[in-house]
């Protein structure tokens, strides 16, 4: 390592970033402040999200358009007649992701009001498991759990919460608090098992929460084989119907097939929003998940608040179950949480584990589903829809990449380039009248290298820090986001 | 000197040393005495003295067969309670003299235990245990497993946490499936299945390495690429086209004498390439891993990439090459699914294999024996389940799935307990 400066480099989109940062403060003026501004906007997250789904819709669009049969046709005489290729390419596409949209958002062509804003009511009905799930899974993520096991804890919460549904006879709105109630308890319970052997034996929660999936799945295909969950005359392995009692009231009436859960949902997004920002649980719950030794040393139970983390992980997927069983399927089957436990660690990971970003994600990701079937009729297969989702995610969570694809300033750049535009103007007042712009300008400009080299120093410095942990931040997509820009 | 500095299993170095001695575990005692209760209890009583439990070493394909035989049930289950009866007493006894109980011992316990249980569950039915069948179904229900423990194995020593191994063998599966129809030979499946798990290892090596996104998002997104894409192409372009996705199979390949011993020979030797290339593969893993330049630094990137750095390691060159080079070996594994087995492509066919080969590779602690210990382990309780799910137990056959899971667990929790992975694994590095 003879080459290696006393400073260490930093990573390629960083050395990039810096070495921009260093041409365009160093040659011109200090850049006004509209540009300054424009480029914050252009440096901002929101901005970053929106090119990443842009960037996944085309991604998407290849695979829908190589897949076509017409254009596969059109390919042969490529050279021929181009303009066919073209044509073929941009209708199949064109036609795919207007399919999508009438599916999840507002169909046009429909003959009424209603049905034309039936999509919109799908997508909110599709969301709401994965909002309940995806909030589960982001506070795992914040407390530095890694719980895989999403799927399970929707499938136990869904077995109690059937159960009571149809087992039981209560009056109104007491059954369908009740039956949630049940669900709610068999998540808890399942995310508890793995808290508890985290806390108390150290097993690692990923391999315990995958082979709890397993055992649940197993567990509900067991049980729809005994007489007392199987509904009377069916065939297949199915409940009976939970009581209408049980059942969440349509909040939209009966032409929309959106139900209570998803205004609990909403309830529940404040609620985890709250309990991670506000409470000292949640306090607790971040430190752990940043540094569970800082958090040790500073007095928090790591134990107690592992097995809490994960339990209210699974109370949150046992209210996914509830918004599926007492919802919309009103029955239960072995294929109950379809993949709506899977698809909720996406749908955490997009929204960087914070309740609102989830709730934002919950809705795209069930927007996406619910929109999928309508194109299925262009693209002949939903799966597209994963392709799209695992894309969006991807991109989100590496900035760098989606910045050097778009050309896009880094904000590390722009803060520097600001900072430095504030010295510049300061010194250029210090230096009194004496100073001239050129020696503003100089000066401004070693003060932004300057600001560059020590910025890098630091990050360094973090990360070193960081990396002496196990596992620096392998929860939330935003902290490393954060970390990788401090 | 140095590979006992960067070997993970050694020393907690972090322990108090407030207590001279080690402490007293009687984790594995207490264990082991509960399993035989269940055995006494479960197995021994209900067992009439007249009841005969079948079994045969024999294959069809035997040179000279060996003849089946019935134990008497009962005195069969005592002699093995009697057995793990001693077993305890004697990890006890260790546990008093502040020794941790031996593998061997373990071992033996289990082997007695699952004995027990498989003499008591087809007691006087008519069903018979084909040892070899058994054997050999569980030998290849375990090679995915195995290939994409060693690819966790190879990816989380050098400080990448691999979580798409799932991914890997799903596109291995689908390219080796494709590439062999198209071919016309299963062979190419086996040049192509690596390749494919490649090209998910260079992604994730694109994205946990070179901008420092989380391994862990890198891999779980991952997976859902493969499963999207692969999901995709069979349900559009492999549906139009069938000639793309035919059922190939790979030849059986015995070998010559080691193939005609009775009851392994047929397990072991009487297997197909790809089988053979997973066991040259395991003793190449062991061999390097701990006795090669190669296998010290990669370990060395993976424990402390400062130092590493420091005698002039390339840290995030070694990461990327060997991410991929671990996702070319799930790759391979993924050809199972589909010219091992003699099947063509289908949706989501790799069914969750990823995460229990991650699993077994943290269960091994990290070593390839250990990893490919508990791979054909998984495999030997998931095939017994199948098996007693054909055989009209008395225990239903979807409780008789969960077992493999709930002794994953078991083990996880009870023997294995607080594991060290790789100290710097999941890390961002620069240089």
């Amino acid at each position: 390592m003879s080459d290696k400066p006393e400073l260490p480099q930093a990573p390629a989109p960083k050395k990039e970033a810096a070495k921009t940062a260093a041409k365009r403060a160093a040659p011109p003026p200090t850049p006004g402040r509209f540009t300054l501004a424009l480029k914050e906007i252009l440096a901002g997250s929101w901005l970053l999200s929106l090119l990443a789904v842009v960037l996944a819709l085309a991604v998407g669009g290849v695979l829908i358009a190589a897949s076509n049969e017409e254009v596969q046709a059109s390919v042969s005489y490529f050279f021929a007649r181009p303009g066919d290729f073209l044509a073929a390419v941009w209708d199949v596409i064109a036609r795919a992701y207007a399919a999508l949209f009438k599916g999840a958002i507002f169909n046009p062509d429909a003959d009424t009001w209603v049905r034309s804003i039936r999509p919109l009511a799908n997508t909110l009905t599709a969301s709401t498991p994965l909002i309940f799930a995806g909030l589960g899974l982001a506070i795992g993520f914040r407390a530095g759990l890694f719980n895989i096991g999403a799927q399970g804890q929707l499938i136990v919460g869904a077995i109690l919460g059937a159960w009571v549904g149809f087992a039981w006879h209560l009056p109104p709105v007491l059954h369908m608090v009740v039956a949630l109630l049940g669900a709610v308890l068999g998540g808890a319970i399942w995310g508890f098992i793995p808290g508890l052997l985290k806390a108390k034996t150290g097993a690692n929660e990923v391999i315990v929460t995958i082979m709890l999936n397993w055992i649940a799945l197993y567990g509900v295909s067991y049980l729809l084989t005994l007489d007392a969950f199987h509904r009377p005359g069916l065939n297949n392995p199915q409940t009976p119907q939970i009581d209408d009692n049980a059942a969440f009231p349509l909040i939209f009436g009966a032409s929309f097939n959106t139900h209570l859960g998803f205004v609990l949902a909403l309830a529940a997004t404040a609620a985890v929003w709250w309990l991670l920002e506000r409470s000292t649980m949640g306090f607790r719950l971040r430190a752990l998940g940043l540094n569970p030794n800082a958090a040790r040393t500073a007095g928090i139970n790591t134990q107690r608040n592992y097995i809490w983390a994960l339990t209210i992980s699974g109370a949150l997927a046992g209210l996914a179950a509830a918004a599926q069983i007492q919802g919309t399927e009103r029955s239960l089957t072995s294929n109950v949480a379809g993949s709506y436990g899977f698809d909720a660690i996406t749908v955490a990971l997009l929204g960087r584990s914070r309740p609102v970003g989830t709730l934002a994600a919950g809705l795209l990701f069930g927007a996406l589903k619910a929109g999928s079937y309508q194109m299925q009729a262009v693209t002949h297969s939903v799966d597209v829809v994963l392709v799209l989702q695992s894309v969006i995610v991807l991109l989100i969570a590496a900035p760098p990449l989606v910045r050097a694809i778009f050309r896009t300033p880094d904000p590390e750049a722009v803060r520097r380039q600001k900072v430095a535009a504030a010295k510049a103007a300061e010194a250029a007042k210090t230096l009194g009248t004496a100073g001239t712009a050129e020696t503003a300008e100089t000066a401004g400009a070693q003060v932004a290298a300057d600001g560059g080299q020590t910025t890098q120093a630091k990050l360094a410095t973090n990360l070193r820090a960081g990396q002496a942990e196990s596992r620096p931040d392998r929860g939330p997509v935003g902290d490393s986001d954060e970390g990788g820009q401090s | 000197m140095t590979s006992a500095l960067l070997s993970p299993a050694k020393g907690p170095a972090t322990e108090p040393l407030a207590s001279p001695l080690a402490p007293i575990s009687y984790k594995a005692p207490v264990a082991f005495g509960l399993l035989t209760l269940i055995a006494v209890g479960g197995f021994g009583f209900g067992l009439g003295s007249t009841a005969r439990t079948k079994f045969s070493l024999a294959s069809k394909t035997d040179f000279f067969q060996l003849p089946n035989f019935a134990v008497p049930s009962q005195f069969a289950v005592i002699v093995l309670c009697v057995l793990m009866m001693a077993l305890t007493a004697l990890s006890f006894y260790s546990a008093l003299n502040r020794h941790k109980t031996k593998a061997w011992l373990a071992s033996l316990f289990g082997l007695s235990w699952v004995l027990a249980f498989m003499v008591w569950v087809i007691a006087d039915k008519p069903a018979t245990w084909t040892i070899p069948a058994l054997l050999a179904a569980s030998l290849s229900l375990s090679i995915p497993l195995v290939f994409g423990s060693l690819t966790g194995l190879v990816c989380e020593r050098v400080g990448v946490i691999n979580v798409a191994i799932e991914g890997q063998l799903l596109f291995g599966a689908f390219l080796a499936a494709i590439v062999a129809s198209v071919g016309g030979s299963a062979y190419w499946g086996l040049v192509a299945a690596p390749l494919a798990g490649a090209l998910v290892g260079a992604l994730l090596a694109l994205f946990a390495v070179k901008y420092w996104v989380d391994h862990i998002i890198v891999g779980i997104v991952l997976n859902v690429l493969m499963t999207g894409l692969t999901s995709y192409l069979y349900s559009t372009v492999l549906s139009n086209n069938p000639e793309l996705n035919k059922a190939m199979q790979l030849p059986k390949l015995p070998i010559p004498l080691l193939g005609d011993i009775p009851v392994i020979g047929p397990v072991l030797f009487r297997q197909s390439l790809l089988v053979y290339l997973m066991y040259g593969l395991i003793v190449v893993l062991n061999v390097m891993l701990f006795r090669s330049r190669w296998g010290l630094r990669m370990r060395a990137c993976g424990e402390h990439p400062e130092a590493a750095d420091t005698v002039g390691i390339k840290v995030n060159r070694t990461r990327i090459r060997n991410t991929i080079l671990g996702g070319s070996i799930a790759g391979l594994g993924g050809a199972f699914f589909t010219v091992e087995m003699g099947l063509a492509f289908g949706k989501e066919m790799s069914a969750g294999k990823g995460f229990i080969a991650l699993a077994a590779m943290i269960l091994g602690r990290w070593n390839p024996k250990g990893a490919v210990a508990a791979a054909l382990l998984f495999g030997f309780a998931n095939e017994l389940a199948q098996m007693m799910g054909t055989m009209n137990t008395p225990i239903p056959s979807n409780i008789l799935l969960m077992i493999p899971y709930v002794l994953t667990i078991l083990a996880v929790a009870g023997l294995v307990g607080q594991v060290r992975a790789p100290a710097a694994e999941g890390g961002f590095y620069r240089d």
